[in-house]
């Protein structure tokens, strides 16, 4: 690693200035951003911990019955604490990478760094939560912008994180077993106003919606309406663990089995 | 350099660190604690586990700036005060846990977070909660027959393999 200075502070007004320097870079659990730093991928001259501040951790329930969730909350404590609000996404949490990084790794740093294989971004989509900055409310439908891409500003840090609850909901993940990130994996939430379903790890463009199964699921909530359907492989991620063809295959796979699991 | 602060094995201790030191690091050569090894050094294979506040995590991926004021225990401080091994110790002693010895530490460490929280686990679920512990002389048999052991389940109708 590259040497740099690290601050600790305890506020996220505090954060947020110190943040203003140059180069600086926010550290959630820093289970991406250190390996990265070890390869000297990324070169800050600071690094602003978030990990002590204690207004950004924790799981609640808003005014509207959503789930709220701060944005250095660890996959471990939305894992534990989320299960009787929203199942669904306390699941997802508990099957990130594996226990010690669960304990390390946040909510607010999986969601910025926006990796195309990571499964918070097919939670927050799938359930169209809105992310929450230090200065603004950001829709997760404008959100995600591509490939390790988001709508944050430079220096903008998540703070919050809100998960409208649906009537049902599962999430599918076809782990590529040696990094735990899913090669394949769907979010399927229904709400009364109709079903959104967020596919991750198959994209070259990272996290999106599958639109033409959202209709036909949200006309008929069974695994069969989406039979008829077929995923292009164009833009699909190629590499030694699957073909685009073989990515576009699982993506109808994995829907139809979130359908089937959310009961 | 930044001054830290922690307990580690119900000692206090500090020292100074830059800001890319690893806690792994400051175990290891400020502290000359060396049971925590590194294995990959890209948070793959678990040998480097390490209790933070009770927490299982990898100490070659936190930095020791972000562990000041905790409490952290490592493979050094599982035996019991007489210097005899602990039960999770003796356990993968009895039941060869172990072979060339290098993902031991992590395996423990691993193992006694999972009882705290799991105190009878099934061998599925010990399986389950080693994902991010490799072991490359692939002894993960006798590991999960001896967390089972250290479990009080019986496990002579585990053949060894």
């Amino acid at each position: 690693m590259y040497a740099f200075e690290i601050e600790r502070p305890s506020t996220i007004a505090d954060a947020v200035n110190a943040l203003k320097g140059e180069d600086a870079q926010a550290l959630g659990g820093g289970q991406t951003l250190i390996p990265t730093l070890k390869q000297r991928l990324a070169m800050p001259s600071k690094l602003v911990s978030l990990s002590g501040i204690g207004e950004m951790k924790g799981v609640c329930l808003g005014d509207a019955g959503e789930v709220c969730i701060g944005g250095a909350t660890t996959h471990a404590t939305v894992a534990r604490e989320a299960a009787a609000h929203y199942p669904a996404l306390a699941a997802l949490a508990s099957h990130i990478g594996d226990p010690a990084v669960r304990n390390r790794g946040t909510i607010g740093g999986s969601l910025a760094n926006n990796d195309p294989s990571a499964c918070y971004p097919a939670a927050a989509l799938g359930s169209g939560a809105t992310i929450i900055t230090n200065n603004r409310e950001i829709a997760a439908d404008d959100y995600f912008q591509g490939m390790f891409t988001t709508a944050l500003e430079e220096g903008e840090v998540i703070t919050e994180v809100r998960f409208p609850v649906p009537e049902k909901a599962n999430y599918q993940k076809f782990v590529q077993p040696a990094s735990r990130f899913a090669l394949v994996g769907v979010f399927v939430a229904k709400y009364a106003g109709g079903v959104r379903v967020a596919v991750t790890g198959a994209s070259e463009e990272g996290v999106f919606r599958w639109t033409e199964a959202e209709e036909a699921l949200s006309g008929n909530f069974d695994g069969g309406a989406v039979d008829g359907l077929s995923v292009p492989s164009d833009g699909m991620i190629s590499d030694l663990h699957g073909t685009p063809e073989y990515r576009a295959h699982l993506v109808k796979v994995m829907t139809k089995r979130a359908v089937a699991a959310s009961g | 350099m930044t001054s830290v602060s922690m307990t580690v094995n119900g000692k206090s201790v500090s020292g100074d660190v830059e800001g890319r030191t690893l806690l792994v690091d400051f175990l290891r050569n400020d502290l000359r604690l060396t049971g925590t090894h590194v294995g990959c050094d890209t948070s793959q294979c678990g040998a480097c586990v390490v209790h933070v506040n009770g927490a299982a995590v990898k100490a070659c991926a936190m930095f020791a700036v972000e562990a000041d004021g905790a409490d952290v225990a490592t493979i050094e401080g599982q035996a019991n005060a007489d210097g005899s091994l602990n039960t999770i110790q003796q356990a993968f002693q009895d039941h060869h846990g172990l072979q060339c010895g290098f993902c031991t530490p992590g395996m423990v460490m691993s193992a006694a977070a999972l009882l705290k929280d799991n105190p009878k686990p099934s061998e599925a679920e010990i399986r389950e909660y080693l994902e991010g512990n490799i072991c490359r002389c692939t002894g993960y048999h006798n590991i999960v027959k001896a967390i089972m052991a250290a479990s009080g389940q019986d496990v002579t109708a585990i053949a060894a393999e």
